[in-house]
Formats: C-alpha cells, structure tokens, sequence
C-alpha cells in the first residue's frame, strides 16, 4: 500500500516535470497554425502564418543548412585526421591539444563570438559574409566531431589495424582511406549528428556574428519572437521543429543502436 | 636469418617514423582553424580587457564596481539554483523512470528528452508561452482568482528558463549513471535492515555522486553563460551575458566588455575543470 502511493507520487510528479517541458512545445505547434490564438482553436486552423514564415525567412532557412553542412564539411576534413592522429601519438602534446579543442565547449558562445569579431571585424567582406558565422560554428562544433570519432577508436584496436595495413605495404594515406575512417564511420556519423544539430540550432555565437544580411535560422527566431505577432513566431518554432525533430530520431535510434556513445559525446 | 631480421626491423622503424610524420600531417588542418580562429581571437580578447581606460585594472573592475559586482551576485545565484533545482527533479524522475517500468514509460522519457536539441532563444519563447503575457499560467490565474499571473520578464521566468534547459540534459546523465549502480549493494544494505530512506541516503545517493558532479557544473556554467534565454525574455534581470552584450553593442564599452567575457569564461572553465578533477567522467556542455 505504501509502495504503491510512493509509486503514484513519483509518477505523477514525473508526469508533471514532462507537462512542464512538453505543453509548451505543443502550445507553440499549435499557435502556428491556429488562425487567431488570442480566440484559440475555435478561431480555425489555417497555414497562413507558416506561408508568411516563408516568404519573410525562408532565406534564414537556407542560410542555416549551408552553414550546418559547410560546418560539417569542416569538421570532417579537420576532425577525422585529427582525431586520429590524436589517437596514434597519444602523447602530452596530443593531450594538450585535445584540452584546446574541448575548450570552446566550457568558455560561453558570447566571448568567442567577441574575439572573432574584435580580430576580424576590420575585414569588411569577411565580417559581413556567412564564412564569419561558419568559422564560428567550425570551432564550436569541432570537438564533438573529434570526441565522437576518438570515442570510437577506444573501443577498437585501431593501432594492430594501422600496422597490419602497414605491412601489407600500404601508403599512410591509403591506411588512413581504406581501413581507419571505415572503422571509425559510426563515430563519424555520430559526431555528423551532432555537428548539424549544433549548428542549426547555435543562437549565442551567431547573434553577434551575424549581420542583418547573414542572418540564421535561431537568429531570425529572436527576431521574430522580439518584433512579430505570436501566430508568427509559433509557425517559425514550428518550422524549426520540423527541421530538428528527424535529427533527434535519427540520434535517439543510433544511441540505442549502439548503447550510449552519443550520449557520452554530449 | 640475421639480415632478413634487421631488414624487418628497419622497415618496422621506417613505418613507424613515416606514421608518426603522417599524423602530425593530420594535426595541419586542426592547428590552423584552431590557431586563426580560436587561440588567436581568445589573446586578442584577453589583450582587449586591458586596453581600456583602466588599463590591466579592467579586470579588478568585475569585483569592484559595484554595478558589475551585483551582476556576477545575481548571475551565480541564479545559476546556483537552477543546479540546485535541477539537480532535485531530475534525481527523483530519473531514479524512477530507470527503476519502473509501466506502459508509456518510453513516451515519457521522450518528453523529457525532446527539448535537448533546443537552443536558448526557443527556450526562452517556450517560457513567454507558459508565463508570457499571453501564456497559458496568466490565463489560468485569470479565470481562478481574476488575477492575471505574468512573470516571464522577471528571475522567475528566467529561473524557469534555466530549468527548462537543463532538466533533459542533467536527467539523461542522471538515468544513465543510476543504471550503472550495482543493485547488489542496495540488496545487501537492505538484508543488514537498512530501511528504504537508509538505502537511499546511503547507498544510492553516494553512488550517484560522480554524476551529480559532473552534470551540475555543466549545469551551473551552462546557467552561468546562458545568452539566447535572457535575450529572448528581454529580461530587466541583469545576468552576466546581457551586460556583456549591452556594453559591447550599446554602449560600445568593448574593454569592459572583453573584461567581462574573460572573466565569465574563466569562471566556467574553472567549474568544469573542478568538476572533472572530482567527479571522473565529463560530459561536454552544449548550446
């Protein structure tokens, strides 16, 4: 009987803390479509403000994913020789500059985005153009890509690999080609998770980065939330949602898929 | 016999010389996106602190103007209570949901983790929904006692806010280290009589430490630099990173400014750094 009311008070308190987390999230889906929702839902539900959305940020839309991929893109050509260098010498300096890398994840997003601009702000088209905001993001994403891929090589003997291709008479770079990155290829695609995720949804390095001609998807949300009725704001979050819910899935499937790498990656 | 090793020995040399060439090769990339864009910028910004009127005293200024001083007071209480806070539930939700199991169990880990991917400025949209002027609390408040409750703009929506980024992250650290805990301890404690609250306090609990550790500074220098919420809110609080903001963007005030942000990412690191030192595995901070 007891067991059973501590049970009930656990539960429900747990519900109430994903209540919590959860309600707003739909009140938001559920205001972009709704047609007045002073009025609520008995005002009808229409894709007028999703449509306005479009036409006013769809722009920021598209920014955001050139900016996810090239990060990505960055990320890997950097992050995957890296890290496995990092794994090979495993010395003071590889761990050296393992610390230096992790160090964007504990200084906050709004103090790299003052040094970037307080050292390239003078270079006019370099400050105004989407490559300011990708630098950012590259420094900010990488270390999730180089842990992703390092947490991989932990678990397998990459070094018996590297030498077995080795005595086969194979060129470092072909090792590197053709045995380490397939090896590496879950933590690879962990960390790609990651990295888009990130960059689509990066708000404090990117406001101060980005100029009224270069702005992203969270920026252009702050927008939004500061300046628009709240129909539009909502169809915004809403979109935004659409764009990061598959990430989350695909995520949540690798992470059971393959116990809790990603997790330990975060 | 004898060539035929020496032959192998060498080449075994020259492999490992050529790997070792190979991947400092590898590490090019990496030092020149960290060296342009990170280590460089971040000695500018140290430089920067001290180029002020006040020179290298910029830095003394955090502590001793009196304005700065209560905006690192306010920024390290709030902080401090949401670890507290989140730290509470996410140690009652996560004990349950790893220990029960009841159909929609998975749904509800869904919930709580659904909002991790979330940046600060939604985060802070969500709490103007919730507690906002037209939120669903104000409304609640209205129709109970004809008493519109709107409290997004103040410390407690931001407190809210807070919470509500970092609940999902702290429970998923919580859950994870509680299905790590060995339940032949707990068995054994309870076979010496210890009662339901004694197994908690002094089996569970303890084992929990690391994670506690780790995932609360994490959540405390996550709060501590926390940007997107406060600006969304446009909260009359003042927080560390809108005065950094503000003196940077409105008044131009880039020495303070820079000062301001040195500090503020020394504290964070130091947290997280303190934290690894004592409570072993880390887990990076996001967003």
């Amino acid at each position: 009987m007891r067991d059973r009311a501590i049970f009930a008070g656990q539960l429900i308190f747990t519900l109430l803390v994903a209540a919590f987390l959860i309600v707003p999230a739909l009140l938001s889906m559920l205001a972009g479509v709704t047609a007045n929702y002073f009025r609520g839902i008995r005002s009808g539900l229409t894709l007028q403000w999703v449509l306005q959305v479009w036409e006013l940020y769809s722009d920021t839309i598209f920014r955001s994913f050139l900016i996810a991929f090239a990060a990505l893109a960055v990320t890997l050509v950097v992050g995957v020789p890296a890290a496995y260098a990092l794994h090979i010498r495993n010395d003071r300096l590889s761990r050296a500059v393992e610390e230096i890398i992790t160090l964007p994840l504990a200084i906050p997003g709004l103090a790299i985005a003052l040094a970037l601009i307080l050292t390239y702000g003078g270079f006019a088209g370099f400050r105004g153009s989407w490559l300011f905001i990708l630098a950012g993001h590259a420094v900010f994403t990488l270390p999730f890509m180089v842990r992703a891929v390092l947490a991989v090589f932990a678990t397998i003997d990459i070094k018996t690999l590297d030498e077995g291709a080795a005595s086969l008479g194979a060129a470092p770079w072909r090792r590197f080609r053709d045995v380490i990155v397939p090896n590496a290829r879950p933590g690879i695609l962990a960390g790609s998770l990651m990295v888009v995720t990130l960059s689509l949804g990066e708000f404090n390095l990117t406001w101060m980065l980005s100029t009224p001609l270069t702005k992203t998807l969270p920026v252009g949300l702050a927008d939004s939330y500061a300046s628009m009725r709240l129909e539009v704001a909502s169809a915004y979050t809403l979109v935004f949602f659409v764009m990061i819910i598959p990430l989350l899935i695909a995520m949540q499937i690798f992470a059971g898929t393959r116990g809790s790498a990603v997790g330990a990656a975060r | 016999m004898i060539v035929f090793r020496r032959s192998r020995r060498s080449t075994r040399a020259a492999i490992v010389m050529t790997k070792r060439a190979f991947a400092g090769l590898c590490l090019i990339p990496l030092a020149i996106l960290v060296a342009a864009f990170f280590v460089l910028p971040l000695a500018r910004l140290v430089a920067t602190g001290a180029s002020g009127e006040l020179g290298i005293k910029a830095y003394a200024a955090i502590l001793l103007n009196e304005r700065y001083r209560t905006t690192l007071t306010n920024t390290v209480l709030l902080a401090a209570a949401t670890t507290i806070a989140t730290l509470a539930i996410a140690t009652v939700t996560g004990l349950f949901l790893q220990r029960h199991k009841f159909p929609g169990r998975a749904l509800v880990v869904a919930m709580l983790t659904f909002p991790l991917a979330f940046p600060g400025v939604v985060v802070g949209f969500m709490i103007i929904l919730l507690a906002g002027r037209q939120g669903l609390i104000g409304e609640a408040t209205l129709r109970l006692f004809g008493d519109k409750e709107v409290f997004a703009y103040s410390m407690g929506g931001l407190f809210l806010g807070y919470l509500y980024f970092s609940i999902p992250r702290v429970i998923l650290t919580i859950m994870a280290a509680v299905e790590k805990l060995d339940p032949s301890l707990e068995e054994a404690a309870r076979a010496l009589g210890a009662g339901p609250w004694a197994v908690y306090r002094d089996v569970v609990l303890p084992g929990l430490n690391p994670a506690f550790i780790a995932s609360g500074a994490i959540a405390f220098a996550t709060a501590m630099g926390a940007f997107g919420t406060a600006f969304t809110l446009a909260t009359d609080v003042a927080v560390l990173p809108m005065l950094i903001y503000t003196e940077f963007t409105l008044s131009a005030n880039f020495a303070v400014a820079a000062a301001l942000s040195v500090g503020l990412g020394l504290v964070t690191w130091a947290i997280l750094a303190l934290a690894r030192t004592y409570g072993g595995a880390t887990v990076a901070a996001a967003g």
